[in-house]
């Protein structure tokens, strides 16, 4: 027993060196360049700042989407897959709403005020029945069969949606162009508070008075406002309420739960209406915030909040929002210093290196008696 | 009140219950006795709709109990106090006696039937901040009695109550077994220790490898020389 434990702490250790040698080596090239970072972080250090507080508002989208993550995983232990992809429903929803309703034309602040809360109402409900609709048609049938089955047919679920994506992104009616931002299915999404603000005659930077070299929006705010309550709702909800007791007992001792006369199936629902309305809500949040729509942002973002949520203790609640921040401000350094383009990778190796050391995560809770 | 008839229980291919039949008449403790395996348990999960008979009825007061779904037989009245005592290990005390009245429509007197189970299980109110899964094994049990009592059930399956428990505490929960029934709770009791079993038991049914083979008056079954040589070890 002590012999293959101390085996397998070698062969942890072993991968971990590989990956550091790996990341060493092929560093320099990609940009991780320490002394040249070192220097560009002397050179202006409000940099490191900026950085910092965008890290902190993509870490808050990113821990709303992880939330949807770890609330499945923690009640059915199955990761979502699909559930990036519904958050990028989310935005293409909210987009559509934003354009149909003619709020992305108007400079009228009492006008936005109320496309943007109505996008907000009809993202977070689209997106939870989107979600639990998956639960029924994809999973609900796979729920006794082994482990594999359901998580292949919720990868074919995100290739779907992401197809659905990239059709709707085509359909100049639903999703007029502002112009792309990159890729040419990368569309705009109108930077609708910014419009907002400057109508009502407000400096949408909160700090441009203060002389420094330094934005803090009041989209950040918002973003992190917002964020915070959802959480705290979320936290509250599930800690007080009937159907939050009982989406923990069911997470707990499923049998005991039926025992006790709570509708499982009922519950998984609520579960995935739960953690879609988030996605969705996410989805707004992400667009006005990073002004992007695209039908594959589902993928970096499920991959960035499923290893939050992995970092945090995959099925803790409070984890995963710690988790979200973490990786938002992961992403937002390596965006910074070496290279956008690494961040994904990034983001993948830490989610390796959890998985290897500490594989209950940061607030890791046991599985308790589920052997 | 409760009555199974014929009923057939598989787990895959494993024909688990082959034909059980029984009845559990108002007012009444009834034990099930058997050696490990021979379907006790999955009698009570059978009675439960947590595993659906094949063929064969569950009639509870008229109600067939095999046609619903196991959370619609918990608000019929039916609360079990499980194998491996099933308690939420991450919830308080508080909050596991509080799920046990999940399935009451009328929780008007949730108060008055949460100090009913405090004042039987003196140990729960001491530990009622505590997460259950930091509970002693006793504690556990006197856990899942209480949250089970919580539900004011009809008919109360219990499911080795004296399982893993000293001595001085196998008593002490067969005390509170009694007490109950003389409250007036009907009970369907699970358990290897026969002898506790039948001595507080009005009838009892002797399991085999999915059948029942005797069937009689708990004190009738207690001189019968076949289960005093097989269950309560008299040689």
């Amino acid at each position: 027993m002590e012999n293959t434990k101390k085996k397998f702490n070698l062969r942890r250790f072993a991968i971990a060196s590989a990956v550091l040698y790996i990341v060493l080596l092929i560093g320099p090239i990609v940009g991780l360049d320490i002394p040249v970072i070192v220097e560009s972080v002397k050179a202006n250090p409000l940099q490191l700042v900026q950085f910092f507080i965008i890290g902190i508002s993509n870490g808050a989208i990113i821990a709303i989407i992880a939330l949807g993550y770890t609330m499945v995983y923690g009640i059915i232990e199955l990761i979502n897959f699909a559930h990036g992809d519904v958050y990028m429903v989310g935005v293409f929803t909210s987009l559509t709403v934003l354009s149909v309703t003619g709020t992305l034309e108007s400079k009228d602040p009492g006008k936005i005020v109320f496309g943007l809360i109505l996008a907000l109402v009809i993202a977070i409900v689209v997106c939870a029945v989107l979600n639990a609709t998956i639960e029924r048609l994809a999973y609900k049938r796979l729920r006794n069969a082994p482990r594999l089955a359901p998580l292949i047919s919720a990868i074919g679920m995100s290739f779907i949606i992401e197809n659905v994506g990239l059709m709707w992104a085509a359909q100049a009616w639903l999703v007029p162009s502002f112009g792309t931002t990159g890729g040419a299915s990368q569309k705009v999404f109108p930077d609708m508070l910014g419009v907002l603000f400057t109508s009502m005659g407000w400096d949408v930077n909160l700090l441009a008075s203060s002389g420094l070299a330094l934005r803090l929006t009041i989209k950040d705010l918002l973003v992190i406002i917002l964020a915070v309550t959802l959480m705290t709702g979320l936290y509250l909800f599930v800690q007080r309420t009937r159907l939050g007791k009982a989406m923990r007992a069911t997470a707990q001792n499923r049998d005991a739960a039926k025992m006790l006369g709570i509708d499982i199936d009922w519950v998984i629902t609520a579960t995935f209406l739960i953690g879609g309305g988030l996605a969705g809500a996410a989805g707004l949040m992400a667009g006005l915030y990073n002004n992007t729509a695209w039908w594959f942002m589902g993928f970096r973002a499920g991959l960035q909040s499923f290893t939050a949520a992995v970092l945090g203790g995959i099925g803790n609640i409070t984890g995963a929002m710690l988790g979200g921040f973490l990786i938002g401000l992961l992403a937002s350094f390596s965006d910074g210093y070496l290279n956008a383009r690494w961040t994904n990778a990034l983001v993948f190796a830490t989610l390796v290196l959890i998985l290897l050391f500490r594989p209950t995560g940061l607030l890791g809770e046991q599985t308790g008696q589920k052997a | 009140m409760l009555e199974l008839k014929d009923v057939h229980t598989y787990y895959g291919n494993i024909h688990a219950l082959k034909g059980i039949s029984l009845t559990v008449n108002d007012g009444e403790i009834v034990t099930l006795i058997g050696s490990n395996g021979a379907g006790k348990s999955t009698t009570l999960r059978t009675i439960q709709g947590l595993n659906k008979p094949r063929t064969g009825s569950v009639v509870l007061d008229g109600i067939e109990l095999h046609k619903l779904p196991a959370h619609e037989v918990a608000t019929l009245g039916v609360a079990q106090s499980p194998e491996g005592r099933m308690i939420f290990p991450r919830m308080t005390v508080m909050e596991n006696l509080e799920m046990g009245a999940y399935a009451r429509k009328d929780i008007t007197s949730f108060k008055d039937d949460l100090e009913h189970v405090l004042t039987l299980f003196p140990r729960l109110r001491e530990r009622i901040t505590q997460k259950g899964g930091t509970l002693s094994g006793g504690e556990q049990q006197m856990l899942a009695m209480g949250r089970a009592l919580m539900a004011k059930p009809k008919i109360l399956l219990l499911d080795e109550p004296s399982m893993g428990l000293a001595p001085l505490l196998v008593e002490l929960i067969f005390d509170i077994i009694k007490k109950l029934n003389e409250d007036g709770t009907t009970i369907l009791l699970v358990e290897q220790n026969a002898l506790m079993a039948l001595s507080i038991a009005h009838r009892g049914y002797v399991l085999q490898t999915g059948e029942i083979v005797l069937a009689d008056d708990a004190k009738k079954l207690m001189k019968n020389e076949e289960v005093q040589k097989t269950y309560l070890g008299v040689e």
